[in-house]
């Protein structure tokens, strides 16, 4: 069966199908991770996006119960160089074809990779349609013109969790976090649960009264959109950030840094990789972290807030986390949860936990 | 980061010394690097390597260069004389590394205020004793296979008794496992157990639960002195754990790890490099990892620069060697560029777009008698890297890399393809395709091999879409089908033989149809970034990034893997080539697929292209490039070989370069010049063999045609031996024709390297060789200039030398090999291209031979290249260095089969000085009183007088078997008569297990190898003896005997030659 990718600029690449056989619009991003093709599927902050893995091989080890990120795969089409058949690990439960197909996200395969990514980045992210259905290229190209994009768009609000839940009670919790879901990974929260914290996961549309009710500490997650779409959601975190300390996470940061009263910008074809080096200023110390995002934090803006960067991407030297000691908001650009992704960050969930507790505050 | 050495420092690099299994050319590779990155940033760098034929040791790479034994006297001498600040120890192997160490036991660096830099001598012990190893790794939790350290045989026995069978035995602190392996049966055990502990310098071995059939990685790791750590590739084994990574196939990235599984390999990687404390550098990590349930085990650390590091910078353009220098000295990742994207840190984790296949050379036809199983113990000589955008285009590309070094199993019985999955031989991979040819079940493969069955089903799949189109022609395959082969990496020449044409059927349909490969860019990014580096491979896909260059280019083709015959000595060529057609304003571009090399690093050349050598491939890049020409007489016999079907050729005509292939022709051109040859025939079948055989009476020489370093090459003196060398010479030979010469016993040989530009001839050099012909010129150690000749002699080689070059048309290299008989000079060979020699016939002159005659190829006359030549007054010898050890019962005898690895080169200002650094740059260091045994055929036996009157004068003790004792009694040189083996006890073998004896002299009696001789010299090997078995080699041994004992042995610095 074959498979179509219509770019925004004309260009396209016909290929094979394989997933669902349906027609999806999204904006066109690639990922450099060589492993975790179950994750990236299935990290919210993919919510209308067509991703292509860099990585040649893709479905090797199959799919599992065990590393989505989510209940759903939430990207909108996947693009790959060579999709495995049968998949070999001693964890697999299914093929990622029939995982896709389940999941009624369609597959394109056999294309020249490489040039749809070079074409990305010299061009910059842009919308796409993949369609493995047969419609035709003049529908393909309407359909893709009635979508919006993703500038402007609030779409955390549309996949974060539809109403507010504990997550966990512990016994003697040395401090209580509420977590605002913009489209959380499982592994954020897995690592704040370990930690032995009283977890809250509250809707991102839910009002900050809500969010900071009764906690020492505000999380912002990570999600997808544009974190400047929704002048309401920043109003909301302004509030957050006068009640309580707050951390955050990639949308999280950007959305913590929009509160200071900063800007943020699109970037060319964005970070998504599991490879991206990043110095962390108060130490010197560089961190090989996991990324996903299209959108940053402008840097003299933040400055003007009163922040200090504390770490910087050393390829383009864009924000990756910064601190507010006066406000008490601190939030990075990556990925410490990883998954997929290097574990160098890690300790950054205990820094932030320790942001909270009144000793170290303000530090 | 301020530096920890200050700019302008003296930095000592140790080199790692002649090729050998386990530690080859990737070692010239990492030191070059290393020694331009740290001369780069402004240090005063010394070199010693005994090793001639690298780049690291040309006399603009250091600003020293020893080129010495790697002995701690040697280094002690040099670190007096030059007072460097810092040694990097960890650019040199195992060799580099060991000798560190015994700098520091021996006070060597306190005594001179010299710091290790990269590793300390307590993480490089760490990493290196097995049972601190282990205790490190369980107090930071990281698993371990079950084992214990013995230094006895009860010891253990005992550890046995609780890791049960099969175990595997690793003895400490030796070099490609050497010494190690899998014991099934105790018997095995003991016998591996003891040979184990002889090998080990410090007398050790680990008994190791097996992991038999456990997945195994690798992680290539660097850290700075910031402990920023990163993994710069990761590594699976396609062979799973039992095969030793350099014996295995491999894969980069790894293909089969979910990314849970992956970081936490990662993460205990740079946990254990951490425990290590290998400050800074590159490191490689190998694990274990149960494929049922993902238990992890590490199996071990090397604290340094390996191959496998090699093998990642090649398949992710991130030069660890040279960062690993820059660490060293305190730069950090941060601070260092990426060199490929130029505009990014090297501080990051390179992304992969495609696949990189390493899979192994071996050699084992020239060691009869050897057990050809893969195991513990490195014995591949060589490798190939295949690259393509997917696992099954990598892994074609490296089979048609290793050229011809594939073996055909098609004719094999089921059972016999069975026997070949079950235990691994050079074998398996051509089973593994052969058993799906038949039908067999990737299930039922992985069941019998332990392979991951992911690899399993990427290869039936090429199998099944093969046999999709067996029993077709090429007109009636479609365009779709003929793209899916291609894309799925089938070559032109399998797919001919599927569709019943020609290889150039196949081509030409590609090009009607518009079927080209495209060239894509290896960037470590995965195109993220912009890459300015052409660092390319081929592939089927849509666009191409392979880049104009606006000057005119220039390819130069590199001679593939390595293997006994053709190694880095033409890869050393090929770099100067590339440098010298830099030099002349063309853009160089390089096509090689070794990954081990100087020419594929990717700043060797202005492109790099990383591709088989083979007629598709290259043909691929001349169509792309349309260079103004190519360059084929650096690299060995492989591009040779193409000098017909591609062109233009620069340099000698591929005319000239068959006629001195073909025999007839050949002959008929030296009878023209009237240059003798000794007596010769070439036989087209067996049949006339035998006649031609009869009617020329022997002994002869005999060989098939076409074939490299003497394969399947035998001297018969009877019928006997000639049945059994045609057998040989048939199997071998492709062409099938039989060459057969008359054997000029005692014969003097010669070996001439000469450039010339079609109207002038310069002669490089006059190499004499030690041993008399009937050893293969790679084989033989060799003096420069010559001792044992007259004026008039050299006059007629190089007369002959002169007349046949320009006879020829050569326009380059050339290099002819004579034998001298009573006076008269024969011409054996004429080869027109670059030989094994020219890297050291350079090096002693200090004359760039194959630039030069890089520069002669692109039109230049020798009458405008002002020549040179230094080193007058000093003798060269080059030592030839060999396998034995490897291949367990091979005969250590020297014939016209090459069985060399390597070399190294001997400076002195007498012969005898030369020779002893020689021998002991080639690890054979020689007694300097003790006892010396002799055992002298009759023939012989009159020379044997004047050398063993030269040992008892030096004071030497002398044992003898009865025959030449009573010999030698007679002529008044009294000798202790010793029983042969089987004779009586004590034996000769008993004196030298007792240790009497430190030299054996042993000319074979008769023409066959008796028992007792061979059981003699494989205990001289044994023990460490040096065995010498020919008379010219003895009398040379005793003048380096005497420059030994008078204390001559001073290093002499390249730079100072005059």
């Amino acid at each position: 069966m074959g498979a179509i990718l219509l770019l925004e600029d004309g260009r396209t690449f016909e290929g094979e199908a394989f997933g669902a056989v349906t027609t999806r619009v999204g904006e066109a991003v690639f990922h450099t991770a060589m492993t975790g093709y179950q994750e990236v599927l299935t990290d919210p902050s993919f919510a209308e996006q067509i991703v292509t893995m860099t990585a040649p091989h893709v479905g090797n080890t199959g799919v599992n119960l065990d590393d989505p990120e989510s209940e759903r795969v939430w990207a909108s089409a996947f693009i790959v160089r060579q999709l495995s058949r049968a998949p070999s690990s001693w964890r697999s439960e299914g093929g990622l074809h029939q995982y896709l197909k389940a999941h009624g996200v369609p597959g394109l395969q056999g294309i020249d990779t490489r040039a749809l990514v070079r074409h990305i980045r010299d061009r910059g992210a842009m919308k796409c349609v993949v369609s493995t259905d047969g419609t035709s290229l003049e529908a393909l190209r309407e359909q893709l013109e009635a979508w919006p994009g993703m500038v402007g768009r609030n779409l955390a609000a549309e996949v974060c969790t539809s109403d507010a839940y504990v997550l966990c009670d512990p016994p003697d919790a040395p401090i209580r976090v509420s977590v605002v879901d913009g489209g959380v990974k499982k592994n954020i929260l897995r690592l704040l649960e370990a930690t032995g914290a009283y977890v809250r996961v509250h809707p991102i549309t839910d009002p900050a009264e809500a969010w900071v009710d009764g906690v020492d500490l505000v999380f912002f997650s990570n999600g997808p959109g544009d974190p400047a779409a929704s002048a309401d959601i920043v109003a909301e975190v302004r509030k957050a950030i006068a009640a309580r300390p707050c951390v955050g996470i990639c949308l999280g940061h950007q959305l913590l840094a929009l509160g200071l009263g900063a800007t943020t910008y699109k970037l060319p074809f964005g970070h998504r990789g599991g490879n991206q080096p990043v110095r962390d200023e108060r130490t010197g110390r560089v961190e090989i972290t996991s990324q996903n995002h299209g959108f940053a934090v402008d840097r003299d803006s933040l400055l003007a807030t009163g922040a200090e960067i504390t770490h910087t991407h050393l390829n383009d030297h864009t924000t990756s986390g910064f601190m507010h000691r006066g406000k008490r908001v601190f939030a990075v650009q990556y990925h410490p949860e990883a998954a997929p992704g290097p574990h160098d960050s890690r300790g950054l969930i205990q820094q932030f936990l320790d942001f909270a507790a009144p000793t170290q505050g303000g530090r | 980061m301020p530096l920890t050495v200050p700019e302008g420092s003296t930095i000592l690099v140790l080199g790692s010394g002649p090729i050998v299994i386990g530690q080859a050319c990737e070692f010239d590779y990492s030191g070059t690097q290393a020694c331009k990155a740290l001369k780069a940033l402004g240090y005063r760098v010394v070199l010693i390597n005994s090793n001639p034929a690298t780049i690291m040791t040309d006399p603009d790479t250091a600003d020293c260069t020893y080129v010495e034994p790697l002995t701690v006297e040697t280094a002690r001498y040099v670190i007096e004389r030059e007072r460097p600040d810092a040694i990097l120890p960890t650019v040199g192997g195992q060799v580099g590394l060991n000798l560190a160490m015994q700098l520091h036991e021996k006070g060597v660096l306190t005594e001179f205020d010299v710091k290790l830099i990269g590793a300390q001598p307590d993480a490089i012990d760490l990493a290196e004793d097995r049972q601190r190893f282990k205790d490190a790794m369980v107090e930071i939790g990281v698993g371990v296979a079950e084992s214990g350290v013995a230094t006895t045989m009860d010891q253990a026995e005992a550890l046995l008794e609780q890791i049960g069978l099969p175990a595997i035995i690793r003895p400490s602190f030796t070099l490609g496992g050497a010494g190690g392996g899998v014991a099934w049966n105790l018997e095995e055990f003991r016998s591996i157990v003891a040979e184990g502990l002889r090998l080990s310098p410090t007398t050790q071995v680990l008994v190791e639960k097996s992991l038999l059939g456990w997945k195994e990685f690798e992680l290539e790791v660097m850290r700075d002195t910031a402990d920023n750590a990163i993994v710069i590739c990761s590594i699976e084994n396609f062979d799973p754990m039992g095969i030793h990574t350099g014996d295995s196939i491999t894969v980069a990235p790894a293909m089969t790890l979910t990314d849970r599984e992956y970081q936490v390999l990662r993460d205990l990687a740079l946990k254990i490099l951490r425990r290590v404390g290998v400050e800074t550098g590159g490191s490689n990590v190998q694990f274990a990892v149960n494929p049922d349930d993902g238990e992890v085990i590490v199996i071990e650390l090397n604290p340094r620069v390996s191959r496998s590091s090699a093998l990642a910078s090649k398949a992710t353009g991130f030069p660890i060697a040279k960062i690993a220098a820059q660490l060293a000295v305190g730069l950090t990742l941060d601070e260092i560029d990426n060199d490929i994207t130029k505009t990014t840190p090297a501080c990051f984790e390179p992304a992969l777009d495609y696949v990189i296949v390493k899979i192994p050379r071996w050699n084992f036809e020239k060691f009869a008698g050897a057990d050809r199983r893969l195991g513990s113990a490195m014995r591949s000589v060589g490798e190939v890297m295949g690259v393509g955008r997917t696992f099954q285009e990598a892994m074609l590309k490296a089979i048609s890399s290793l050229e011809g070094g594939y073996p055909d199993v098609s004719g094999w019985s089921d059972e016999r393809i069975r026997a070949a999955l079950a235990t691994a031989t050079p074998d398996r991979l051509a089973a593994i395709f052969e058993g799906f040819r038949r039908g067999w079940d990737a299930y039922e493969v992985h069941h019998i091999t332990r392979i991951d069955r992911w690899f399993l089903w990427q290869l039936a799949e090429i199998i099944h879409f093969e046999q999709s189109l067996e029993g077709r022609f090429v007109d009636t395959v479609s365009e779709g089908e003929l793209r899916k082969a291609k894309r799925l990496g089938v070559s032109d020449g399998e797919l001919a033989k599927f569709l019943a044409c020609e290889i150039g059927d196949i081509a030409d349909k590609r090009r009607e149809r518009g079927l080209l490969p495209v060239f894509k860019r290896i960037d470590t990014c995965a195109g993220e970034f912009e890459s300015s580096t052409p660092y390319l491979y081929s592939t089927y896909e849509s666009e191409d990034e392979a880049g104009d260059d606006p000057r005119e280019r220039v390819v130069i083709l590199g001679n593939g893997p390595n293997r006994i015959g053709q190694g880095l000595e033409f890869d050393y060529c090929c770099c100067h080539a590339s440098f010298a057609v830099k030099e002349a304003g063309y853009c160089a571009v390089m096509v090689n697929c070794n990954p081990e090399t100087v020419s594929t690093d990717y700043d060797t050349s202005d492109k790099l292209y990383f591709e088989p050598v083979d007629l598709e491939h290259v043909q691929n890049v001349l169509d792309r490039e349309k260079p103004k020409g190519v360059i084929l007489q650096f690299g060995g016999q492989t591009p040779l070989k193409l000098s017909h079907a591609i062109g233009p050729v620069l340099g000698t005509a591929p005319e000239a370069i068959d006629l001195c292939e073909d025999r007839e022709r050949f002959a008929d051109f030296l009878r023209r010049l009237d240059i003798p040859q000794p007596e010769n025939a070439i036989a087209g079948s067996v049949a006339e063999a035998r006649l031609l055989a009869a009617r020329m009476g022997y002994p002869l020489l005999v060989r098939p045609s076409y074939v490299l370093g003497g394969r399947a090459m035998a001297i018969c003196w009877d019928e006997d031996d000639f049945e059994k060398a045609i057998t040989e010479a048939v199997a071998a030979s492709e062409i099938g024709s039989l060459l057969l010469d008359r054997y000029l016993g005692g014969a003097l040989e010669y070996d001439v390297d000469a450039l010339c530009d079609g109207e002038q001839v310069v002669i490089g050099g006059i190499i004499e060789h030690i041993e008399e012909a009937g050893v293969h010129s790679g084989d033989s150690a060799g003096v420069l200039p010559p001792v044992r000749s007259d004026a008039r002699i050299l006059k007629q080689l190089e007369d002959y030398t002169v007349r046949i070059a320009l006879e020829l048309g050569v326009v380059g290299l050339v290099n002819i090999q004579f034998a001298v008989v009573d006076g008269d000079v024969f011409v054996l060979e004429v080869n027109p291209r670059a030989s094994r020699t020219v890297p050291f016939v350079s090096k002693a002159r200090d004359v760039p031979l194959a630039s030069i005659a890089t520069r002669l190829c692109l039109g230049e006359k020798l009458k405008d290249i002002p020549i040179h030549p230094k080193g007058e007054g000093l003798f060269f010898i080059k030592a030839p260095v060999f396998p034995w050890r490897k291949f367990e019962g091979t005969d250590v005898l020297l014939g016209p089969e090459m069985r060399s690895t390597g070399e190294v080169m001997g400076v002195g200002w007498s012969f005898g000085e030369a020779y002893a650094k020689a021998l002991i740059a080639a690890g054979m260091q020689l007694p300097s009183s003790g006892g010396v045994f002799l055992s002298i055929r009759d023939r012989e036996k009159p020379a044997s007088v004047s050398i063993a009157g030269a040992l008892k004068h030096l004071g030497f003790k002398l044992y003898a078997t009865r025959g030449t004792a009573r010999y030698l009694g007679e002529r008044g040189i009294e000798c202790e008569a010793v029983f042969k083996v089987d004779e009586g006890r004590p034996d000769v073998v008993d004196h030298l297990k007792n240790g009497d004896v430190g030299l054996l002299l042993n000319t074979p009696e008769g023409k066959k190898a008796q028992y007792d001789e061979l059981a003699m010299r494989l205990a001289g090997l044994r023990y460490g003896i040096p065995c010498i078995t020919n008379v010219a080699a003895m009398k040379a041994a005793v003048a380096a005997i005497r420059s030994q004992r008078a204390g001559e042995l001073r290093p002499i610095k390249l730079q100072e030659l005059t």
